[in-house]
């Protein structure tokens, strides 16, 4: 399809510089996008794709950036191709949104949060087709219902704020194909979207894109969207494209080291050489014992606040997690992973149930007894560049939990203490005396596990412990975690939307879906045969790792929001089904 | 939106019994005896008792000031010592001065800050952008009195185009009716009784008003240069909207918030710099009068003065709130 197609557009030793530098962002770039194309760009961050493509909107002049040569033709149907390095920006903007959209990464901030999400769709027509025969009003309407979003009309008059990040990103995408361009630009537009999201926008600009012909320029860093969505490949390095080819060849046969290094380093789910292997039902005492569990919080009225119903945010849930076990937690953002650990810190107050630490129920101890058991339960945070003072030394940060729980007397008891913490996790001796910002994210998370170590916890809660690192740092954390659930002889609970990250640690899996569990066991168990429809849309949007892989996806969104329950309503109680081998299902609506 | 609005003013209600009560402290602070406002020196002590006795002056501080909240409830706010007169009947005849005065002065303010300020902000570094630089902070710098004194040089003295002081000339015999008299002039179709209307408001207003601009200009500029960072920018950008409407439609309405804010703090600014500006300017409004009351020890006059004071700044930044709302859908009025 790719090569007899015409060419859209055809880029030619594009340099780009930023200010008064010398060195350019971008070097030589040359590729050419045909029609109907999915042609993604890839590489790591600082690579220069974005720059590219911001150069082929001519975006770059508004941010300091100069284009210093190069051609970049844009094919038109009549007449010769356009040069857009040399065109002034007043006609350039007259192919802005008409023949050529662009998509961006965040839809939170990409949409004006002041105006509607008609104003919003509606000025980009009035602006190229003052004229048209049918109103902006139906034009933009048609247009939400084609990106599948749920009453269109209504849509019409919210704003952003009132919609998820997959609306959000829907409403991006009809906004750049309202005026039908013949070139869709899209810069990593699923990178801060859900897995289950970015599977619903990616089949969705898929299958836009086979309706309408256009051809699609693609900007990501992650393997696995390649492999879902391209059909060429050019892969970026420090400004440069380093090798181009279809998707096939990229994938079976990578020319260059830069490629091949990218492509191992993506996850590989579904590899069954990675599935822990089943252990047997541990024989202790569990650690910690939880037992329908409730967080709820309230909705008020309007005006007068007044308590007018419940959202349920964590409802019934029940876990035992045993001495050396990872308990993983899985779901989407909203389903209440995160309210459930900060329910077991004790942050947030529970509604009902128990939750046993060593014999002692966490969710109704106090003063002093609270305080020692918290001791046992200690948390590590997703974000390392935030949980960490930039105003406080390792040793000062190390030393605080001591100092709260009145250990380490003596300063020669709580420096071994420290000494030896920071060597548990892999740090050099001099740690101690350095701050923050002068470690890498990696290094941080690993003063964040040391934090929590310090005071030899029960129970450790990762809550996406490495979400925020590269992929490379993300194995070096997973293997300290594992280790160190060994030597110390500690349980971890592992919250994670992740399924390779999960697959790689999880001894068993919990499934999160707006509040309650439904579907527990062991890990190979959930990951190879699940039972929950959830579970099983939740396994298929990973993305795949090679593109011969790919399969037909659902494009409707899935609701995800926890529910809401009026003040003496009470949600219906959990009936689970036995699947064997400690493996368990939740009977509901959509198992039926 | 109804409650909200009858909430936040029942809300003001201990504000302002918290400010009357840190004015008649201060008051009781203050050197003199307010028998002196009342009667000549000479008077006997038996005569100064008699007349601290009717005043109730002869009660103890705090046994006065609940005698004052009390009465304050029922609209009465005592009576001025110097013109034997109820203090709220003097204040709102002069009230409408200063309003009308206020108003026009952020008007300016606003009308020229906020355009300066959005083009600085379109042309960082520019001819223009180095224009509201040095036009903000010269209005931040100088001190009104003596702007004042200076553009009545200029204006009535050398040039004599303006009125150099008073609200309007002598014998324009313009009834009254809402003692705004621009709105009065309108109603009446005076015409020329508008016209030099404005002409005695023009330099005062613009006096007044000089600080607040520089103050929005440079808030414009900054809050509009941050929103031209922002992504949703980039997308109005990539849709091939021309710069004006990016601007304008983009980022100027998302930069309104926080200059509506400011606009709100330096209300309160103006309304005391108003007391200068109406000295000198002779200007019949409350703040020359709450001027003259100070220094004649006018106790329940300047009571009442501040009270009517911070009710007004009270509902300028509850008008600022509800403003908010129109301005941002995220933020809600609660």
């Amino acid at each position: 399809m790719p090569a007899s197609s015409p060419p859209l557009l055809t880029v030619e030793n594009l340099n780009v510089c930023f200010g008064n530098t010398a060195t350019p962002a971008v070097q030589g770039v040359s590729f050419t996008l045909h029609q109907g194309e999915i042609l993604a760009l890839v590489g790591e961050s600082g690579s220069g794709k974005s720059v590219t493509v911001k150069s082929v909107m001519r975006l770059i002049d508004h941010q300091g950036g100069r284009i210093t040569g190069g051609r970049m033709l844009l094919h038109e149907a009549k007449g010769p191709p356009l040069d857009l390095a040399q065109l002034p920006l007043n006609r350039m903007r007259a192919l802005r949104g008409a023949r050529m959209a662009m998509i961006f990464q965040d839809p939170m901030t990409s949409l004006n949060p002041v105006l509607t999400i008609g104003a919003q769709l509606t000025e980009a027509i009035r602006q190229h087709q003052p004229d048209a025969s049918i109103s902006a009003r139906d034009i933009a309407i048609d247009m939400l219902e084609q990106v599948r979003l749920t009453d269109p009309k209504g849509r019409m008059t919210q704003y952003p704020h009132e919609l998820s990040g997959g609306m959000r990103q829907r409403v991006m995408i009809a906004m750049a194909l309202i005026c039908r361009p013949r070139i869709l630009i899209a810069d990593e537009p699923t990178t801060a979207l859900d897995v289950t999201v970015q599977a619903e926008i990616l089949a969705l600009i898929r299958s836009l894109q086979q309706q309408t012909g256009m051809a699609v320029l693609f900007i990501t860093h992650d393997m696995g969207v390649v492999a879902e969505i391209a059909d060429r490949v050019a892969v970026m390095l420090k400004g440069q494209i380093v090798e181009q080819g279809t998707a096939g060849q990229v994938f079976d046969t990578p020319g260059h080291d830069y490629t091949r290094k990218l492509l191992d380093a993506a996850p590989k789910f579904r590899d069954s050489g990675a599935v822990t292997p089943p252990r047997p039902p541990s024989e202790m005492a569990p650690v910690l014992s939880v037992r329908h569990l409730s967080t709820q919080f309230p909705v008020r009225s309007a005006v007068l606040r007044r308590h007018v119903a419940n959202l349920h945010a964590v409802e019934d849930v029940s876990f035992d997690l045993h001495p050396r076990e990872t308990v993983a937690i899985i779901g989407e953002s909203g389903c209440g992973k995160s309210t459930l650990a900060k329910t077991l810190l004790r942050l947030v107050p529970a509604q009902q149930g128990r939750a046993f630490l060593n014999g002692k129920d966490l969710l109704t101890l106090s003063g002093e007894e609270l305080r020692q058991a918290r001791k046992d339960i200690q948390m590590v945070f997703q974000d390392p560049y935030a949980a960490l003072d930039p105003r406080m030394s390792v040793r000062q940060i190390l030393s605080e939990p001591l100092r709260i729980r009145g250990l380490g007397k003596t300063e020669a008891a709580s420096d071994r203490a420290m000494a030896a913490v920071v060597d548990k996790v892999g740090l050099p001796d001099e740690t101690l005396d350095r701050y923050p910002h002068q470690f890498s994210g990696g290094q941080r998370q690993r003063i964040c596990i040391a934090r929590a170590l310090i005071l030899s916890p029960k129970v450790l809660i990762a809550d996406e412990p490495v979400s925020a690192l590269d992929v490379a740092i993300q194995a070096q954390i997973l293997d300290l975690l594992a280790g160190l659930k060994r030597t110390e002889d500690m349980a971890l609970l592992f919250i994670s939307h992740d399924m390779a990250v999960v697959e790689r640690v999880a001894d068993r899996i919990l499934v999160l879906y707006r509040g309650t569990v439904v579907e527990q066991g062991p890990a190979h168990a959930v990951l190879s045969a699940p039972a929950h429809p959830y579970t099983r849309r939740l396994l298929e949007a990973v993305p795949v790792s090679h593109p011969r892989q790919r399969f037909e996806r659902q494009t409707a969104p899935t609701v995800t929001t926890a529910p809401v329950y009026g003040r003496d309503e009470t949600p219906p109680l959990s009936l689970w089904k036995d699947l064997g081998n400690g493996h368990r299902l939740r009977l509901d609506e959509e198992t039926d | 939106m109804y409650l909200y609005f009858l909430r936040r003013l029942l809300g003001a209600v201990p504000v302002l019994i918290v400010v009357a009560g840190i004015i008649f402290a201060l008051m009781q602070l203050a050197p003199g005896d307010a028998v002196t406002m009342l009667i000549s020196d000479e008077a006997s002590e038996a005569d100064k008792a008699r007349i601290r006795e009717a005043w109730g002056l002869d009660q103890p501080p705090f046994i006065q000031f609940l005698n004052f909240l009390g009465n304050a409830l029922t609209g009465d706010f005592g009576t001025s010592f110097r013109y034997k007169m109820p203090v709220m009947d003097i204040v709102l005849e002069r009230l409408p001065a200063t309003v009308e005065l206020s108003l026009a002065a952020t008007f300016i303010a606003v009308l020229v800050g906020i355009p300066l300020g959005v083009l600085a902000a379109s042309r960082p570094g520019s001819f223009w952008d180095g224009v509201a630089s040095a036009f903000s902070f010269a209005g931040i710098s100088m001190p009104n009195f003596w702007l004042g004194i200076l553009l009545i040089l200029l204006f009535a003295g050398h040039m004599n185009i303006l009125p150099s002081g008073g609200r309007e000339p002598w014998g324009m015999g313009l009834d009254r009716i809402t003692g705004f008299l621009i709105i009065d002039s309108i109603l009446q179709g005076r015409w020329d009784a508008l016209l030099a209307t404005l002409k005695h408001l023009a330099l005062p207003a613009i006096v007044l008003g000089t600080n607040m601009m520089g103050i929005i200009t440079q808030m414009t500029r900054a809050a509009v240069q941050d929103a031209m960072h922002e992504d949703f920018v980039m997308t109005a950008r990539a849709k091939g909207l021309s710069e004006r409407r990016v601007l304008w439609r983009h980022a100027f309405r998302n930069a309104m918030v926080g200059v509506v804010t400011i606009i709100g703090l330096e209300f309160g600014t103006l309304l005391s710099g108003a007391m200068i500006v109406e000295t000198v300017f002779a200007w019949p409004g409350i703040g020359s009068l709450l001027i003259s009351g100070i220094s004649a020890r006018d106790f329940p006059l300047i009571i009442g003065l501040v009270l009517v004071y911070t009710g007004i700044f009270i509902l300028m930044n509850l008008l600022i709130d509800l403003f908010y709302t129109l301005i941002d859908p995220r933020i809600r009025m609660n």
